[in-house]
């Protein structure tokens, strides 16, 4: 049996990891895939509360946040394939006018 | 000794997987001839017939030609991922096998009652397709490592393709789990024991034909063979994702196409043709020798075969393997091992009866453009599905209240 | 050292590796091969959490579906590698202190909550035994029935918005 802090601090350097990801980087794909990181580290924390809890309503959240992430993942890709089209970049630090 | 019986549990399961990844490979390799062989006949041609008796070595000649082959790696390719792509596609091709129950109930092996089935998952029909769907990555890895622009557009293309047909192939399925109320294997095989009328057994496949027509369908698509291997439009796109694959990265791909046609047709058997389940009544009691008969009758012709059609070493060899085949077929009728032959032997020749069919499908269609292949996926396979599922909720719902 | 711990360290290491290598790598295909990594690890780790529906879903729509979107795109716009900048002055000397102290800050607070958890968890035995998936599909199609189908109409809005915003204009 293994005790439900070990999958918090997981779920912590996961979720930590993610943060840098998304502050550090510079390529908003990358950046998009480091928000996935940080939501799968909130998923670790729900399914493993639901599990020492033994309440089924965790693993329910799970299974919402991996829909809504699916939701963001395909308009976020739509956003940035969009901007490519227009700017032929995917950096943030190039994405730099308000208007074109 | 001390150890096997402390981890028996690893060992069965260390020597299940051998058996079955040699019986795979082996099935794997003779899979390609029987395909040349059918196709060919389609055809009115005669196929493999120089390497062996009717080319029966052409599979060994064929796995020593990719091993020797010099294995070139394009410039500029992304070393990794490029030796990753076939790896992937291999190894998760095979393990999805894993999951597949080929017969009732439990054997005895080191002491121990072990289900014939590597792994026994509750739900085991998610874990496939969780399995299954991995595999695109490597179609869309393979294309874009090559650091080539055929290569990168038969992946695109082939990705694209099998995520859409994937969403077909899973609803198609939701049909006869409703049906079944389960994930689990055993219990779907299990839901669909019994006889209409007293005669026709209830497999899935009558109340959930269009569900299985969609599934078969899909599963061509999904499997990228004819008629939708758009990736192996030679005329377009050379060969699709694998262009520059050769050696055995290519045979691997090439053994990952098969083992999926093998994993799409077992889980078919299961899912539609009552798997195990024997199509003939229980109360005919010579029916437990058809394994037995049909094994003696394929050694005799072997014989006759080569005794009068052959010269040569094939003279000796195919009479050799008459008499192996007699033999298997006498053993088949000993009263420990009739029983458990029964339940492989039924799944076995449903497996090999949908092979055909995909082999026939590849010998009589054409292939369809690609616009047209993702127009029939989204706008005719997708809704058609959908209703089915809708369909067979609400009666399951009628019958059930 | 039994089975299952030893299960969690390889997984969870796996995951912080693949974690790691997800943002600093600097090719986006390699980033999205270290995601899908992470992703394959956590299924295993919920399979021993007992949560055998999230792992199996986990693989299926995460790994199966929107990491295939990543690598889709990837390879559509082909972008390349991302050179590293040396813009920031900030970045460098504040960033790393400041990341070392969340993580030091969330894991101090986690230590001190860690005697909140049930009691029968931290003796070692089964608290209250894994959920399984009827519970779990009884309460999602019952008690949470509204959220499921506000879900519904998210993911609608969701393939409209894609839609519209990668549409060529004609």
């Amino acid at each position: 049996m293994i005790p439900t802090t070990h999958y918090l601090y997981l779920s912590l350097a996961l979720f930590t990891i993610g943060i840098v990801g998304v502050l550090t980087r510079r390529n908003v794909i990358v950046m998009l895939m480091s928000i996935e990181l940080i939501l799968n580290a909130v998923n670790i924390n729900l399914v493993a509360f639901s599990r020492a809890y033994g309440a089924v309503a965790g693993q329910v959240f799970a299974i919402f946040i991996i829909t809504d992430a699916a939701a963001e993942a395909a308009v976020g890709l739509g956003i940035i394939l969009a901007f490519f089209r227009n700017r032929e970049t995917v950096l943030a630090d190039e994405m730099d006018l308000l208007k074109w | 000794m001390e150890f096997v019986s402390h981890h028996a549990i690893l060992v069965v399961s260390v020597v299940k997987i051998a058996v079955l990844l040699f019986i795979v490979l082996t099935a794997l390799a003779y899979l390609t001839w029987f395909e040349r062989k059918v196709v060919a006949h389609i055809q009115s041609r005669l196929g493999p017939v120089f390497t062996g008796p009717h080319g029966l070595l052409q599979p060994l000649a064929d796995g020593l030609k990719f091993m020797f082959k010099e294995d070139v790696t394009p410039p500029g390719a992304d070393r990794f991922v490029y030796v990753l792509a076939p790896l992937l596609s291999f190894s998760l091709a095979i393990t999805a096998l894993a999951l597949i129950p080929f017969g009732p109930g439990t054997i005895s092996i080191l002491g121990q009652q072990k289900p014939l089935a590597i792994a026994h998952v509750s739900l085991g029909l998610l874990f496939l397709f969780a399995i299954t769907s991995i595999g695109v990555y490597g179609v869309a890895l393979a294309g874009w490592s090559s650091n080539s622009k055929y290569p990168l557009l038969g992946g695109l293309r082939s990705s694209a393709q099998m995520i859409s047909y994937e969403v077909s192939l899973t609803l198609s399925v939701v049909g006869v789990l409703l049906m079944a109320g389960s994930f689990d294997f055993d219990s779907i095989i299990q839901s669909q024991s019994g006889r209409w009328l007293g005669f026709i057994p209830r497999w899935n496949l009558i109340p959930q034909i269009v569900g299985f027509l969609c599934y078969f369908t899909a599963a061509l698509a999904e499997t990228n063979r004819a008629p939708f291997d758009l990736p192996e439009a030679e005329s377009e796109l050379v060969a699709g994702f694998h262009t520059e694959y050769s050696s055995f990265k290519f045979a691997m791909f090439f053994m990952a196409e098969y083992a999926n046609m093998i994993t799409v047709s077992c889980l078919a058997t299961v899912l539609f043709l009552g798997g195990w389940l024997s199509p003939l009544s229980s109360s005919w009691h010579w029916a437990w020798y058809l394994p037995s008969l049909l094994l003696i009758l394929g050694g005799l012709a072997t014989i006759v075969d080569g005794i009068w059609k052959m010269r040569g070493l094939a003279r000796v060899i195919l009479p050799f393997m008459g008499v192996v085949l007699i033999a298997v077929g006498l053993l088949c009728t000993r009263p420990g091992v009739i029983g458990v032959v029964q339940g492989p032997f039924w799944f076995l020749l449903k497996v090999f009866f949908l092979l055909f069919f995909y082999v026939w499908a590849r010998g009589t269609l054409p292939r369809l453009r690609y616009d047209q292949l993702m127009d029939f996926g989204w706008k005719l396979l997708l809704p058609v599905a959908l209703a089915n599922l809708v369909i067979t909720s609400l009666v399951v719902l009628l019958v059930n209240r | 050292m039994t089975l299952p711990i030893l299960l969690f360290f390889v997984f969870a290491g796996i995951a912080v590796g693949g974690a790691l290598s997800l943002i600093f790598a600097r090719e986006p295909i390699h980033s999205a091969l270290a995601l899908i990594l992470v992703m394959v690890a956590l299924a295993v780790l919920y399979l021993l959490m007992g949560a055998g529906f999230i792992s199996a879903v986990q693989i299926i729509v995460y790994a199966g579906a929107i990491m295939v979107l990543f690598v889709f795109v990837i390879m559509l716009l082909n972008a390349g590698v991302e050179n590293r900048t040396q813009h920031s002055i900030m970045a460098r000397w504040l960033g790393i202190p400041l990341a070392v102290f969340l993580i030091g800050d969330l894991a101090y607070w986690m230590a001190r909550g860690a005697h909140a958890l049930p009691l029968a968890e931290r003796s070692g035995s089964l608290a209250a035994g894994p959920v399984s998936t009827q519970d779990l599909s009884l309460h999602l199609f019952q008690s949470y029935l509204f959220p499921f189908e506000i879900t519904s109409i998210l993911i609608l809005i969701a393939v409209l918005g894609a839609v519209v915003l990668a549409r060529r204009e004609p």
